[in-house]
Parts: structure tokens; C-alpha cells; sequence
């Protein structure tokens, strides 16, 4: 496992330096071409000292190899960059989770699925364990985000840990892992921002000879044929051109790869490859799509989201690779490490992935057993979560039955669907009015205010179970939902204002 | 520029280059090593959560499953031993006891469906469950960084930095079942 990391880091570190290459490339001509088109034109010829008949052959030498066009091309790219960089590392958590509704899990809210996510943590060696998100979706995804180890978070939907069993879930959960352990995520988003740097640089360039082609065609005419000079507009053309292009695939390129990686790391982590498998097949099964991705997050997710439910097109733009190609990888190993899925992808699909100078050291691993499925209700305790903060109340029957009660439900009473006895919705009670005490009225001091005596209407609610979470209905109407940790003696209701003892 | 300048430079930069590569392995090693010793601890911090859950899981036991006190009994005794186990076999030994005993509880616990709708008892065999998995996972972690890390100290380059610092060569954490220890016995 740490040969494939170190060989990661190694790879990666060529291709920011091949992606920074390009970029000092485009700069550097682009910034020149367009400080001589300037220079040269016939409005600022006087500022820079030509005038229409000095200028000739040496004139143009002199200006073009002094290189100060490039370097300000260089500068301007370098500023674009660093602006994109800062904008992306200091945000990005907070973009990526805006527009999905996450609600953070808490160990008691959900063990089996914190209990999952702790056992890849021991396996992957991470150091830090990451917060778990649930979103209420009904379309099966996960995905992985993490600027620094100390933030990172792993969501997942409520769709996918309906259909899911243990094995399978754990199978995604190493996948997330893997991106966090690979740190997938902060290297996708530096060379998306390479990317986003690359497409506006050629922009510029491009507009510039697209508008500005009147001036360049006069002055070169003018100065017969510098051969420096055409190679260097050709040059710089073709990279603006192709350069955003070149710059794309690379991208989609090192994304599909990085899918793989995180397939091969999910294997290795669990020791079990068609927990994996199944859940992908399982995913790419399910025809819902996802409510809220678009093409700025859609590689973070363990398939990717548009195409989910329509089936993909595999193209050298797609992001993910096709999902019957991993599951083929994935069932084709016949151990549980990395090299056994070198090897499997070498079967499956020729080409290598790895690398086998990296796995020269690798060892060979066996596939456990499936693991015995624990009943799925202990996994229906993550809807618990979403039904709480939509305001639902939980009631328990004797017979062993938990309702949910939706807020707004009009009687006071329900039946129970097992065993039919009728179970009462609790509501806030009226307080038993006190014994007036003399003593305990406040003496009314002059001047300041008289006090205030509880008004007739008081409510009081008695909890009974302090150890989980309580619900019942204040005399508005509204559900409160006091939670195992809430120890105030009054709570407010939100929607009437009333004041509720809580005793 | 004279000849001696420019070979002093290029011998300057190569030693440099040395240094840097110098301070990678270094740096290397020792992270592998806290690794280690954090999976290791990590092991060991498992265990012992898996022998404070015990009591509790026969207590709730108990009162469903009242003809069970020889299983119950034999888990309870298979704990006592491996919290007392001392050396590093010992507890390897207890521990594998240990897992025996938990494994033949629960397949007498699928015999009673009120003790298996029991909440206490799901949570605490879902605990349980995941515990075995953590152990079986740090265990796993702990041989694949020791394997690295092994290699690491003993093919050439770096094994003169490792020795230069000490760094010594760890065991896998190796655990076989009772049974599987046994030689296949062969019987016509």
C-alpha cells in the first residue's frame, strides 16, 4: 500500500509540473505576442519610441528576445492562478456541501454505519477520523471531501444505506477512503484549478489573435520573414488552441485513474473485492438521479451522477470510468491486493495501471470471507435521523413497535399497526397550579418594574426516559424533540413562543 | 568560467542532493514506525474494549437465555483469562479462546427470538461484531506497514540510514486458530 501512495505522489508532482509547463508556456508567448502587437501598433508606437520608419528587422529582434511581454504574460498567468487557488482551497468544503442539505451523524445516531467507517479508518491507517454526512436522497451515492485530513468527510446518501448490506457499504466507504488516503481530493481540485487557469490564459490569447489579427498581419509584412518569430506565433497558437483541450484530457485522464486507484485501495482495505463489486452493481441499477450534483462536483462521487441513471457514455471526456468495466476488474481479482488488482486490470483490460516497478515489494493478500449481516434494523436508524429533523415524533408500543408520528397529525391518539391498542400522542400538559404561598410572592419594590407572576396557562411536560431522544406537541400544535442531552428546566416553542417546563 | 568552479559546483550540488535524499529516508522510516506503533496500540485498544463489552452481553443475555450457563460461563471464563494474559502469546492464545466462545454464544442466542428483538442485545452484538473486524483490521494494517517497513530497512540504499539510526526490524502479528495449528491428521 505505501508503494502505490509513494508512486502517487510522484505522479502527480509530473503532472502539476507538466500542467505548470503549459501554462508558463502560454504565458510566456501569449504575454509576448500580445506586448509586441501593442507595442507595435501604430497608437503606442510613439510611447515605446518606434516610429514608422525606424522600424524594422533589429527593431522587431530587439523587442521580441528582451522577453518583457513574456514576462508579464508569465506574471498575469501566475496571478490568475494564485486568485483560483486561494478562492478554491479556502472555500471548497463549504461550495461543495452548500446545495445538498448534509446533516452530520453522531456516533449514537447511527453505530453500524460509524462503526464501518471506524474499521476502514483502522485499515487504511488514516489518521484522523473523518465526519459522516447523510443527505436525504433517495438516488444511491456517496461521496468524499477533504481539504486537510482534520476536515475531511464522507457523505452518504439515505438511498444508499437502504440497499446496501454490510459488506457492500463497507465496499463504498473503503472506496471514499481510499480518495482520502490517496488525498484524491486535493489533487483533483489543484489541477481543475490548473485547468480553469490554462482555459482563461487561452481565452485571452485567442480573443487577442482573433481581434487583433489586422495589427499583426500589417507589421509582419512590413519586416519581412523573422523565422524566430513564426515559430513563435505558431507555437503560441497551437497552445492556446489545443492547450485547454490537451489540458481536459489530462484531467479526465488522471480522474478515471484515480477511480481505479480508489477501487484497488477499497480492495485492499477490506480484503473483500465483490463487497465492492455488488455495490456498484447495485448503484448503477438504481434509476433515480441524484437531486442536486452538476458538472462542478461530479467527480467527488463514487459514480458519476448525470449519467447514473440514463447509462454513461465512455468517452475520453467522462470523468468516472464505465461502471461495468471496474465491477469486470473487480471480480476478475484473485486476492485482495493491490497487486492482485494489477494484475485483474492487466486481465480485464490490458494496459497497466500501477505500475510494476512500484509493485516490486507489493505482497500478495487472500480475499476474506463475507461477513454474517447483522439485521437491517440496525441500519434503519439513519432514517431515524432525517425523520427527527423533519419533525417527526417517535412513539413506543408496548408490543415492541416504534411509530414515527408525522408533526401536524391532527388527532391526539394512534393505533398501534401491530397490536392495535391505542397509544396517546403526548402533548405538553397544564402545570398542576401551585398552592399560592404568601411568602413566595416577591415584594413589590417601588420603582421598578411589578414582578411578573406565571401566567394561569402554564405548560409542563414530564420526561420519562432521559437516556434517548423525547418528542411530544406543545398546545399549538408543533412537535419538540428533546434530545438525551438537553437537561434545562424550560424549553421554548418555536412556533407559538410558549414556555414549556421540563421536569 | 575556470574548470574548478564549475566541478566545486556540481560537487556541492551533488552532495546536496545526497543530503535532501538522506533526510527522505530518514524521514520516511520514521514515519513508518509511529505508524506502527499507532496500529499496534490501536490493537491493543480494541481488545480491551472487546473485554469491557462482555459483561454487559451476558447480563442481557441471562435473562432471556436461562439454559445457556455453560456457554455463558465459558465466556465469561475465556475473559478473566485474557485480561490476566501477560505475554504477548498468552494473549494471543486467550484471545483466540475468547472469539471462540463469543462465536458459539451467539449461534445459541439464533435459538431465542425474544433475546434477538431485544435492542440491548442488537446493539451489543453489532459492537461486538465490529469490534472483531477492528481487531482484524489493525491486525491487518500492523502486518502490511511492518512488511514495508522491513523491506524498507534491509534493500540497499536505505538500509545504511536504518542501521546509522537504529532502526530494527518488527514482527508480524501473527495469530493462528487452535485448529489450524494442528497437522492435518490423516485417518483410513
Amino acid at each position: 500500500m505505501w508503494e502505490v501512495i509513494a508512486s502517487n505522489r510522484r505522479r502527480s508532482l509530473l503532472l502539476i509540473i507538466g500542467m505548470a509547463v503549459v501554462l508558463v508556456i502560454i504565458g510566456y508567448t501569449g504575454g509576448e505576442l500580445i506586448f509586441w502587437g501593442i507595442a507595435h501598433h501604430h497608437q503606442y508606437r510613439h510611447r515605446f519610441g518606434y516610429t514608422y520608419q525606424s522600424y524594422d528587422q533589429t527593431d522587431f529582434n530587439n523587442s521580441f528576445y528582451n522577453g518583457t511581454g513574456g514576462m508579464i504574460g508569465v506574471g498575469l498567468a501566475l496571478v490568475i492562478l494564485t486568485g483560483m487557488m486561494i478562492a478554491y482551497f479556502t472555500n471548497a468544503e463549504s461550495i461543495l456541501m452548500h446545495g445538498t442539505c448534509a446533516r452530520e451523524l453522531k456516533r449514537d445516531d447511527s453505530p453500524q454505519l460509524f462503526n464501518i467507517v471506524d474499521e476502514m479508518r483502522l485499515a487504511s491507517g488514516l489518521e484522523f477520523m473523518p465526519k459522516i454526512y447523510l443527505i436525504d436522497d433517495p438516488a444511491p451515492n456517496a461521496f468524499a471531501v477533504g481539504r486537510k485530513p482534520e476536515t475531511s468527510a464522507i457523505c452518504v446518501t439515505t438511498g444508499l444505506v437502504y440497499r446496501l448490506n454490510r459488506d457492500e457499504l463497507q465496499g463504498v466507504i473503503g472506496h471514499e477512503i481510499g480518495h482520502l488516503k490517496n488525498r484524491d481530493v486535493q489533487f483533483m481540485t489543484l489541477a481543475a484549478v490548473m485547468l480553469g487557469t490554462i482555459v482563461i490564459l487561452s481565452v485571452i490569447v485567442r480573443q487577442y489573435f482573433w481581434y487583433g489579427g489586422r495589427v499583426r498581419s500589417r507589421s509582419s509584412s512590413r519586416d519581412g520573414d523573422g523565422g524566430a518569430q513564426i515559430i513563435i506565433l505558431v507555437v503560441g497558437l497551437l497552445f492556446a488552441i489545443l492547450g485547454p483541450i490537451l489540458a481536459q484530457l489530462l484531467y479526465f485522464a488522471c480522474s478515471r485513474k484515480r477511480e481505479y486507484l480508489a477501487d484497488a485501495s477499497s480492495a485492499q482495505f477490506t480484503r473483500y473485492p465483490e463487497g465492492l463489486a455488488s455495490a456498484l452493481e447495485k448503484i448503477a441499477a438504481a434509476h433515480e438521479s441524484l437531486s442536486f450534483a452538476n458538472e462542478a462536483t461530479a467527480p467527488m462521487f463514487i459514480i458519476n451522477p448525470l449519467t447514473a441513471a440514463t447509462g454513461e457514455a465512455d468517452s475520453v471526456f467522462s470523468s468516472h470510468p464505465p461502471t461495468r468495466d471496474r465491477i469486470r476488474v473487480l471480480r476478475a481479482m484473485t486476492g485482495a491486493s493491490f497487486a492482485d488488482y494489477e494484475a485483474a486490470y492487466r486481465r480485464a483490460k490490458g494496459g497497466a495501471l500501477i505500475g510494476s516497478q512500484t509493485l516490486k515489494s507489493a505482497s500478495q493478500q487472500t480475499i476474506r470471507a463475507p461477513s454474517d449481516e447483522g439485521p437491517i434494523q440496525t441500519r434503519r436508524d439513519t432514517h431515524d435521523v432525517v425523520r427527527r429533523y423533519h419533525g417527526y415524533m417517535r412513539l413506543h408500543c408496548n408490543c415492541g413497535l416504534d411509530i414515527s408520528v408525522p408533526e401536524g397529525y391532527e388527532q391526539d391518539t394512534i393505533r398501534c399497526f401491530r397490536c392495535g391498542s391505542v397509544l396517546t400522542i403526548p402533548a405538553a400538559a397544564p402545570a398542576s397550579p401551585s398552592p399560592p404561598k404568601a411568602a413566595a410572592i416577591p415584594p413589590v419594590i417601588p420603582g421598578i418594574a411589578p414582578p411578573v407572576l406565571s401566567s394561569a396557562g402554564a405548560l409542563q411536560f414530564h420526561r420519562t426516559d432521559c437516556n434517548s431522544w423525547e418528542s411530544f406537541r406543545c398546545a399549538c400544535g408543533r412537535t419538540i424533540q428533546l434530545s438525551p442531552a438537553f437537561d434545562a428546566p424550560h424549553i421554548t416553542c418555536t412556533a407559538c413562543g410558549r414556555t414549556i417546563a421540563v421536569t | 568560467m575556470p574548470i574548478v568552479i564549475i566541478l566545486l559546483l556540481v560537487l556541492v550540488g551533488f552532495v546536496f542532493v545526497v543530503l535532501v535524499w538522506i533526510a527522505g529516508a530518514y524521514n520516511g522510516l520514521v514515519r513508518l514506525r509511529n505508524q506502527l506503533e499507532n496500529a499496534w496500540a490501536q490493537i491493543d485498544v480494541q481488545l480491551k474494549r472487546r473485554h469491557d463489552l462482555i459483561p454487559n452481553l451476558v447480563e442481557t443475555v441471562k435473562g432471556y437465555a436461562t439454559h445457556e450457563r455453560g456457554t455463558l460461563e465459558a465466556v465469561i471464563q475465556a475473559r478473566n483469562m485474557a485480561v490476566s494474559a501477560k505475554t504477548v502469546g498468552e494473549r494471543a492464545e486467550a484471545e483466540n479462546v475468547l472469539t471462540g466462545a463469543l462465536k458459539s454464544l451467539f449461534a445459541v442466542a439464533e435459538a431465542y427470538p425474544d433475546l434477538k428483538a431485544n435492542q440491548n442485545f442488537l446493539a451489543l452484538q453489532e459492537e461486538l461484531t465490529s469490534t472483531e473486524n477492528k481487531i482484524s483490521f489493525s491486525r491487518q494494517f500492523y502486518n502490511d506497514t511492518v512488511m514495508t517497513f522491513n523491506t524498507r530497512i534491509e534493500v540497499f540504499p536505505t538500509n545504511v540510514i536504518a542501521n546509522m539510526f537504529h532502526f530494527t526490524r518488527h514482527d508480524f502479528f501473527e495469530v493462528k486458530a487452535p485448529e489450524e495449528r494442528e497437522a492435518p491428521k490423516v485417518s483410513f
